[in-house]
């Protein structure tokens, strides 16, 4: 199963660094750039959303820490004095009892004095009160009148049966305000047990638990296990409601959690269990509040990060779109350095070909022209032979194929011929002259106006004047073949660039399909049917190029044809004209 | 012109004798040879005064005849037959002391300008050498 997978994965792998071939070629560089685009973004954006991602969460946490260990100390601290608060009352109450009998008690004017002093030694106290062991109370001083009071249906009471000190929850008993009982049972030798119970205002409990400096967003109170508040809470109701949330596992360690309120406010949750009473201490901060600076900073870190895979993202673009480019125009210019080196082969092996058929039929040829000639003069030197009338046209005829088939062969051999180039400086307008010259009388027998537009300040150029003569003298007969009598051939020259001269032999003649046009370079395409070898132009190509030059034809059927043929100014071999003079910079 | 001996030499027997008879009745008399060898014994034996070359031969070669030709008598005048149309070779063998050269197939009247060209060159150089 997990060789199956891997074998898809290494697939899709090849598949992806791959360099489409050839044949692809349309989709080729589009692929290329996409790849290029996937593995870039993938080798730099990657990093960068990880680091990001991680950096985002090691920040968390440590911000985490930074808030969660203050509330901790803080419910810590307030656990401390709320439980140092309780102690204290209760061992004052505690005391009181031991240190006084149920007599001294019972008499009003000392409990009195007692209570006192005790209000103002610890203060919070609201009244004081012995109960005999069946809950009746016998002695009391406070703000009411509670002396007679039976107690002995209350919950304290009948928890006081079974232990010797109770703190109770908050209530509101008979006195219509938030308060909680302390109450200590004593045992005397003369008195069996009795109870001295003490109320403690709630006030001072509150201002002990908020009074710790909390901002304007922060809660702090205490609640009992049944979750009913103890203090008043900012948010959450007023004492002894209900809290409307759950009570958190037991901790009696300061302990911090995260949890939504019942509004859906995200909250930190500080808390601690007390021993006893088993109330619960708990501060709570709102979570945004808190991570507001983390908040801001998470913004601007992806604020960063947008930016910068869009920045990447652009330059990757740009980037693969100028290496595309720039791979796809070199592999046109490999391409089509390819195809002309292909052509020169294909020239170079035909001409090897042709060269060996031609001199193979020259001999045979040779002896057929010369028994031809010989029978002809044989007939020539007897006026009374036979049927000589008859046979002199054959004669005749064999000797004129003979010529052809020499002509053909002659052709063939020039154009295998090894071009031996022989710079000179030449003057390209003297060569056009030169030529015309030679086509003159053709020209005039089939009235074609000839056109010179030579232009008078041509550099001279260093070329070779035979093989120049033979690439004009090809185009030209050419033109000469495509014009109609009473056609034009236009003969132009002209200073092209810094590096050529540029040379257009232009005819209004038939002009030439693009099919033709395709092959004209071609060696034995011709559409001279019957009597061309095909090889004019591919020669007239041959040399242009062997001279360092170019040769263009735009055509069109019906309009007539214009050869340009580019050469440089610089010799084949660096050769350079200066002041007039052929200088080699060659060898 | 009647004095005038001409040597053809072409390993194609049948076009050396058609154009030996060929030129024999243009009144040019004419002698044959279809090795280099026998084109050697002749030079010393009919002394001709032109020799008509053809370059391509099996065994002596029409370059290496030509040398030799020229080693044992330098006043005679060769004209070379190319076959190839490489003006190269043609070339190097002007440049061996030939008259000039043709390329096959050849026309009867071109090959007896030519020879008559160089049958003056021989009677020029041939005064040049007897002062």
């Amino acid at each position: 199963m997990f060789k199956i997978k891997l074998k898809g994965l290494r697939s899709i792998y090849r598949d992806f660094v791959r360099f489409p071939d050839y044949e692809e070629s349309p989709l080729r560089y589009r692929r290329l750039r996409r790849n290029m685009i996937i593995l870039m973004l993938l080798v730099t954006v990657l990093p960068l959303i990880s680091m990001g991602i991680i950096n985002h969460y090691q920040y968390l946490n440590t911000l985490k820490k930074e808030i969660i260990h203050p509330m901790q100390v803080l419910v810590a601290d307030k656990k401390r004095s709320f439980e140092l608060f309780l102690a204290e009352r209760l061992s004052a109450v505690s005391f009181v009892a031991s240190a006084y009998s149920f007599e001294d008690l019972v008499d009003e004017n000392t409990l009195n004095r007692i209570f006192r002093v005790m209000k103002t030694e610890f203060g919070g106290f609201v009244d004081l009160g012995l109960c005999t062991n069946e809950g009746l109370q016998v002695s009391y001083v406070g703000p009411y009148d509670l002396k007679g009071k039976q107690y002995a249906d209350q919950e304290w009471f009948q928890e006081l049966q079974v232990r010797d000190a109770h703190i109770s929850d908050v209530f509101m008993g008979y006195r219509k305000f938030p308060h909680f009982v302390i109450a200590i049972k004593h045992i005397s030798e003369t008195h069996g047990a009795w109870i001295l119970r003490a109320t403690i205002d709630t006030e001072k409990f509150n201002n002990l638990v908020i009074s710790s400096g909390l901002d304007a967003e922060s809660d702090a109170f205490v609640v009992n296990q049944e979750g009913v508040l103890q203090t008043p809470s900012k948010f959450y109701g007023d004492v002894l409601e209900k809290l409307p949330m759950s009570i958190p596992p037991i901790s009696f360690e300061p302990t911090v959690i995260e949890r939504s309120d019942p509004k859906g406010k995200e909250i930190l949750l500080a808390y601690a269990h007390f021993t006893s009473p088993h109330h619960i201490l708990m501060v709570i901060k709102p979570r945004t509040d808190v991570l507001k600076a983390w908040y801001a900073l998470k913004s601007e870190l992806l604020l960063l990060l947008l930016g910068g895979v869009l920045v990447i993202f652009l330059v990757v673009y740009r980037l693969t779109g100028v290496l595309v480019k720039q791979i796809e125009a070199s592999d046109q210019k490999r391409t089509q350095v390819f195809h002309e080196m292909e052509y020169t082969n294909k020239l170079a092996s035909i001409g090897r070909l042709a060269a060996g058929v031609a001199h193979e039929v020259n001999n045979p040829m040779s002896i057929i022209g010369q028994k031809a000639g010989l029978m002809k003069d044989l007939i020539d030197l007897d006026p009374s032979l036979p049927q000589r009338e008859k046979f002199l046209p054959i004669v005749n005829s064999i000797i004129q194929s003979v010529e052809r088939c020499r002509v053909i062969t002659h052709r063939l051999l020039g154009f295998a011929r090894r071009m031996d180039v022989q710079i000179l400086v030449i003057d390209i307008n003297e060569i056009i002259k030169e030529v015309i010259a030679f086509l003159e009388k053709e020209a005039i027998h089939r009235n074609i106006k000839m056109e010179l537009k030579l232009s008078e300040n041509l550099p001279p150029i260093p070329s070779d004047q035979g093989q120049l003569q033979q690439v004009l003298l090809n185009i030209l007969n050419n033109a000469y073949e495509a014009v109609d009598d009473g056609g034009q051939v236009s003969i132009s020259s002209w200073d092209h660039d810094q590096d050529t001269i540029g040379i257009s032999i232009q005819d209004n003649g038939s002009g030439m399909s693009q099919e033709t046009l395709a092959h004209i370079f071609e060696p034995f395409y011709t559409t001279k049917k019957g009597w061309g070898t095909g090889l004019g132009l591919s020669i007239t190509y041959g040399i242009v190029k062997k001279l360092g030059g170019s040769i263009e034809v735009q055509s069109q059927k019906g309009s007539g044809t214009t050869f340009t043929v580019y050469l440089p100014k610089k010799g084949v071999h660096g050769e350079e004209i200066k002041n007039g003079k052929l200088e080699s910079t060659f060898g | 012109m009647e004095n005038w001996k001409v040597l053809l030499v072409d390993d194609e027997e049948d076009f050396v004798t058609t154009l030996a008879e060929r030129l024999k009745l243009r009144g040019i008399s004419a002698i044959i040879a279809t090795t280099g060898d026998e084109a050697l014994e002749l030079i010393e034996t009919d002394l001709p005064q032109i020799v008509v070359l053809d370059l391509i031969m099996p065994g002596l070669s029409g370059l290496e005849t030509l040398k030799q030709i020229k080693s044992i008598r330098p006043a005679v005048q060769v004209i070379l037959l190319t076959g190839r149309g490489s003006t190269k070779e043609g070339i190097d063998g002007m440049r061996l002391g030939a008259y000039d050269y043709l390329m096959k197939p050849i026309q009867i009247e071109e090959l007896i300008e030519k020879i008559n060209e160089a049958a003056n060159a021989e009677a020029s150089e041939g005064e040049g050498e007897q002062k």
